[in-house]
């Protein structure tokens, strides 16, 4: 008894030792019980001082005002949390100036009894506040101008912010100053579009063309520089690529733009992003690029977002395309378009499916189709071709039902529910187009038994 | 600051290459320019000229007033003493008797210097000259410092302790102050004794801290029997009536206050009931205080009393004031030696007078209504029954009505409540800085917060601020005409009694103890709450009748326990052998 006693004790001990080698040699290794320990550890050790609580409490109060849109109130509580700048707690009174400019801001955009220059002063003290907060706030304001439409204010206070400098900035500062001077650069776009859209309506041969024309000439110049630097950065800073692209190409400098998009597209520092590579391919399309080069660009976006509409024309690239590896990716562009929900009525997708589902059928690369449809045959039939679904793309549209019915067809063979709905429907001008469908599915179907 | 002593250092600033050097206050060099401080102090240049010998002298916690900080001298003590000062000014324009500041408190704090050899003793731990002399300085609207030297005298004795340094001499420009500091290590003080008071551990020594000085002012109300109870102080407190969050500002501006004076007397919590209820009988018996005068049936801090005035702020029937008086017979709460305090006595325990009182109502409702969430419910059908059909009569008391409304008054209350302490302005428009490097940056922070708070008000419209009441014992008014609320006073308990020969008897003969096991190890508390155990109806009253006292529920609960103890002596020792759950009254 004794014995097995301990022997049963003995157990459980060995397997724990196990689990904790185990876990010590492991790679990566953690406790995840011990961080929620140390996490009450924290908050359960000291006594919190009232200040903490009741500003807290207060915090939470203004935060429930805005959500009710009780500025009056809000304003009210703000007077008494804007303490928390003064926080003995050195590591809350530097987080103090970030909140209470967001709260301020958004309590004087919306108060009734707030104007421009309440807010201008508002911004203009939490600006001093603290070192690091200038250029954050300095943007925010030139936004919250904007928003107000007052384009030369915001431009000064860009203007202002783009001079600033303290000390050895620290990198997250840099960052700023460059978005601060993109934000200028993309004012100036603004300005310069205006003008290009003036331009357009006078007539070349005017007195005025020239002049107005040298104007741009000069800003572009300008602007170039203020976008350079932040798009250099990595980030996703679309507006500001598109704007400055544009202002290149105007001024014939295809190669700078080149340049920028394909660094915007291309560089493996920035995060991954479709339209870095629509930009791209749009402007490559514009140039008259070769096929090859479109083909490349879009393979990228047709890795990231397999549903674009472009993946249409990536389609298209791929069918002219001469490789048949090409002709192959063709085929799973178009499966990988109507595998989602948003692309189901779309019938050019549809078109195009069917076209190609029987052009390959009759090359005899039934294997393609195999491939594709493997993955997909589980969930297909329910997702499109359901007798529902029939129905109601018969009532709604009969010619992408047709296109539907025959990809059904092709891959369901001739008894299947949807293709038998269609083919039975009557219907005068289709009536020939279901007959050749029909003369298809029973020729190249791939559920037809190999001769 | 001390720029031309900071002259003969020509190096280059290592963050901004730029030659000007000020000296800060722990004589160290910094660039005036980019406040980059340099760890090269000034008397390691000129340390030739310096004679140790005399370092070691001085540096004895003395320091010489730098010329931009012209203060006065002054020790932590001081300080204290000015808090107190104000505090019993405040009390007395609450209407207690001019006594309590001028005799006792007075009396407490002498008693208090001298048994922490802060002065009245052969032996003080600073100059006792010194300190007289910023007293009449700066007290001389009151009769304190002339009786502070008066009194050195008359006190015995105390044990006398090491030779220290009795009265020293420091010519004002003694050229090696700076020496002395820097041995001090980067921590300086506004006052005198500030880096040593606040490194100072000496055993069996009472500190004061600032709220300790409510424990001293407790005392004295107390000693005096005055109409203030605990809660009472410290609810005054809260409302801003007595001094003591930022009570430091009420120094003169001669006093300076920076560094460690800081973490001595800023402060950033309101009073806490628990705390100041300890470190007041811990005062009591660090300076030896002779047994209260005693607390007889005629005083307010007698729960026949107490409980007469919580009645009415908790608006239940005038009716329940003969229960509790039974109860509190029954249990020998009401004994002039059970109420009076004595802190000679063995058991160094005094009454918490507002709680027991307030737990001593809990148990007369627990005996009339079982408080189960059920039989309360039953008598109220009753009652609304009786109410209905008798309209001219005097109305039973309905539980149900009074919780519904008792319920929305409190709900209502602790919302004021708590959107006041979220708008309570905590710091003050004097700022304590650490050091004179960082003064600048905090009275410019404080401006920047003044402007701010300006322009915020500013959107706020100016409703008249009445709200603001003059200070009360009363939280409540059920009287108060043109409200809505019932006020129960005048309802009849005729429907939880009944006739049985000449006396009437509850209705209700069944109990349940909200403690059934006291803890008896000496982790010190007796008892725990774990509120879910309760019934809702319990946990109700227990939840407003300690808000009322600013409590925590499980300090009402253990009081409740403790009367129920009291009360049940016989069921307890019973207990102990079988344990059964509720227990009928003997009544």
């Amino acid at each position: 008894m004794g014995l097995d006693f301990s022997e049963e004790l003995r157990k459980p001990v060995t397997e724990d030792e196990q689990m904790e080698t185990s876990m010590l040699s492991a790679k990566g290794m953690h406790f995840p019980w011990l961080q929620k320990q140390l996490e009450t550890v924290v908050t359960g050790g000291k006594k919190k001082k009232d200040f903490a609580q009741t500003t807290r409490t207060c915090l939470s109060f203004i935060q429930d005002a805005l959500l009710k849109h009780q500025w009056q109130q809000a304003a009210e509580y703000m007077h008494s949390y804007l303490q928390t700048l003064e926080d003995w707690d050195s590591y809350k009174k530097q987080a103090a100036p970030e909140i209470i400019w967001k709260l301020g801001s958004e309590i004087l955009f919306y108060h009734p009894k707030s104007n421009m220059e309440t807010f201008n002063t508002f911004a203009d003290r939490m600006k001093n506040i603290g070192v690091l907060n200038y250029l954050k706030i300095s943007l925010q304001h030139a936004l919250y101008l904007l928003h107000h439409g007052m384009l030369e204010e915001a431009n000064r206070t860009l203007s202002q912010a783009e001079t600033w400098r303290y000390g050895e900035k620290s990198s997250s500062q840099e960052i700023l100053i460059n978005l601060v001077q993109a934000y200028k650069g993309l004012l100036e776009y603004y300005a310069w579009s205006k003008k290009k859209m003036e331009l357009s309506k006078i007539d070349e041969d005017d007195y005025a063309f020239t002049t107005k024309s040298r104007n741009m000439l000069s800003q572009s110049w300008k602007t170039s520089v203020n976008f350079c630097a932040l798009i250099k950065t990595p980030g996703v800073w679309d507006l500001f690529v598109k704007s400055y692209v544009e202002m290149l190409e105007f001024y014939g400098d295809q190669d700078g733009a080149r340049e920028v998009l394909t660094n915007y597209a291309y560089d493996e520092k920035f995060p991954s992003n479709p339209n870095a590579h629509i930009y791209l391919y749009n402007f490559l399309k514009r140039e008259k690029a070769p096929r090859a080069k479109l083909i490349s660009v879009l393979k990228i976006l047709y890795d990231i977002v397999p549903s674009h509409t472009l993946m249409l024309e990536f389609h298209m690239l791929l069918r002219k395309s001469e490789k048949e590896e090409h002709h192959k990716l063709g085929l799973a562009v178009l499966f990988g378009v109507l595998d989602f929900a948003g692309c189901t009525k779309n019938i050019t997708a549809w078109t195009y499916l069917a076209k190609y589902l029987k052009q390959i059928l009759m090359v005899n690369h039934l294997s393609w189709v195999q491939e594709e449809w493997k993955s997909r045959k589980n969930w297909w039939p329910t997702f499109h071709f359901s007798h529902f679904w029939a129905k109601s793309d018969w009532k709604e549209d009969s010619d992408l039902a047709c296109e539907k019915a025959l990809v059904a067809g092709l891959l369901l063979g001739k008894g299947y529910r949807y293709f038998r709905y269609i083919s039975k429907q009557d219907h005068e001008i289709l009536r020939k187009k279901i007959k050749r469908m029909k003369k298809s599915v029973k020729k190249y179907s791939i559920t037809n038994p190999v001769v | 600051m001390d720029l031309e002593e900071a002259k003969e250092f020509r190096e280059r600033c290592s963050q901004c290459a730029a030659v000007s050097w000020g000296l800060t206050d722990e004589g160290k060099y910094y660039c005036t320019s980019c406040h980059n401080v340099t760890e090269i102090s000034k008397e390691v240049i000129s340390t030739a000229a310096i004679p140790n010998t005399k370092i070691n002298a001085i540096n004895r916690g003395l320091k010489k007033k730098r010329k931009f900080e012209k203060g006065w001298d002054w020790y932590v003590c001081e300080g204290f003493q000015y808090i107190l000062y104000h505090q019993a000014e405040a009390l007395k324009t609450l209407g207690v008797g001019p006594e309590l500041k001028d005799e006792v408190l007075h009396n407490f704090w002498k008693r208090y210097l001298q048994k922490s050899k802060q002065a009245y003793c052969k032996n003080p731990v600073h100059t006792t000259r010194r300190k007289a002399k910023v007293l009449e300085d700066n007290l001389c609207h009151s009769d304190w410092a002339s009786e502070l030297e008066l009194l050195s005298e008359a006190d015995g004795p105390l044990e006398s302790g090491t030779e220290v340094q009795s009265d020293f001499e420091i010519p004002t420009h003694f050229p090696i102050t700076k020496a002395a500091q820097s041995e001090a290590a980067s921590v300086c003080s506004g006052s005198l004794d500030g880096v040593e008071y606040s490194e100072r551990k000496e055993k069996g020594i009472v500190k004061m801290t600032v709220p300790r000085t409510l424990a001293f002012c407790y005392l004295s109300l107390l000693w005096q029997r005055e109409t203030i109870t605990l809660s009472d102080l410290l609810r005054f407190v809260e409302e801003g009536h007595i001094p003591y969050i930022n009570a430091f500002q009420l120094f003169p501006e001669e006093m300076k206050l920076y560094g460690r004076d800081k973490g001595i007397f800023a402060i950033e919590s309101w009073p806490n009931y628990e705390e100041i209820y300890k470190s007041m009988i811990e005062i009591a018996t660090f300076l030896d205080l002779p047994r209260f005068p005693e607390v007889t049936e005629g005083c307010y801090l007698h729960p026949n009393i107490l409980c007469m005035k919580y009645l009415l702020e908790v608006n239940l029937p005038d009716e329940m004031h003969g229960l509790t008086c039974q109860v509190v017979k029954m249990t020998g709460i009401g004994e002039v030696d059970f109420l009076t305090f004595d802190p000679i006595a063995k058991m160094k325990k005094t009454v918490k007078y507002d709680v027991q009182a307030l737990a001593v109502i809990v148990v007369v409702l627990k005996l009339l209504f079982l408080l189960d969430d059920n039989l309360e419910w039953s008598y109220s059908d009753l009652a609304e029954a009786y109410n209905e059909e008798h309209k001219k009569d005097k109305p039973w008391f309905d539980f149900r009505k009074w919780y519904q409304i008792m319920k929305k008054t409190f709900d209502e209350k602790k919302q004021k409540w708590e959107e006041a302490r979220a708008k309570y302005v905590w710091k003050s428009e004097r700022p304590l800085y650490h050091s004179h490097i960082d003064k600048p940056v905090v009275y410019k922070r404080r401006e920047m917060v003044v402007n701010l708070q300006k322009q915020f008000s500013m959107l706020v419209d100016p409703t008249p601020v009445v709200e603001k009441k003059g200070p009360s014992s009363f939280q409540f008014n059920w009287t108060e005409e043109g409200t809505d609320r019932t006020c129960f006073h005048g309802h009849s308990l005729q429907g939880v009694f009944i006739k049985k020969g000449h006396s009437l008897i509850t209705k209700n003969s069944l109990y349940w103890l909200s403690t059934q096991k006291f803890c008896k190890s000496y982790c010190k508390h007796v008892t725990t709450y774990e509120e879910s155990n309760f019934s809702l109806s319990y946990q109700f009253i227990l939840n407003i009748f300690s808000f009322l006292l600013r409590i925590k529920t499980s300090v009402l609960h253990e009081e409740v326990s403790l009367i129920e103890k009291k009360l049940f002596k016989k069921k307890y020792s019973e207990a102990k052998k079988n344990s059964s759950g509720s227990k009928k009254v003997r009544r």
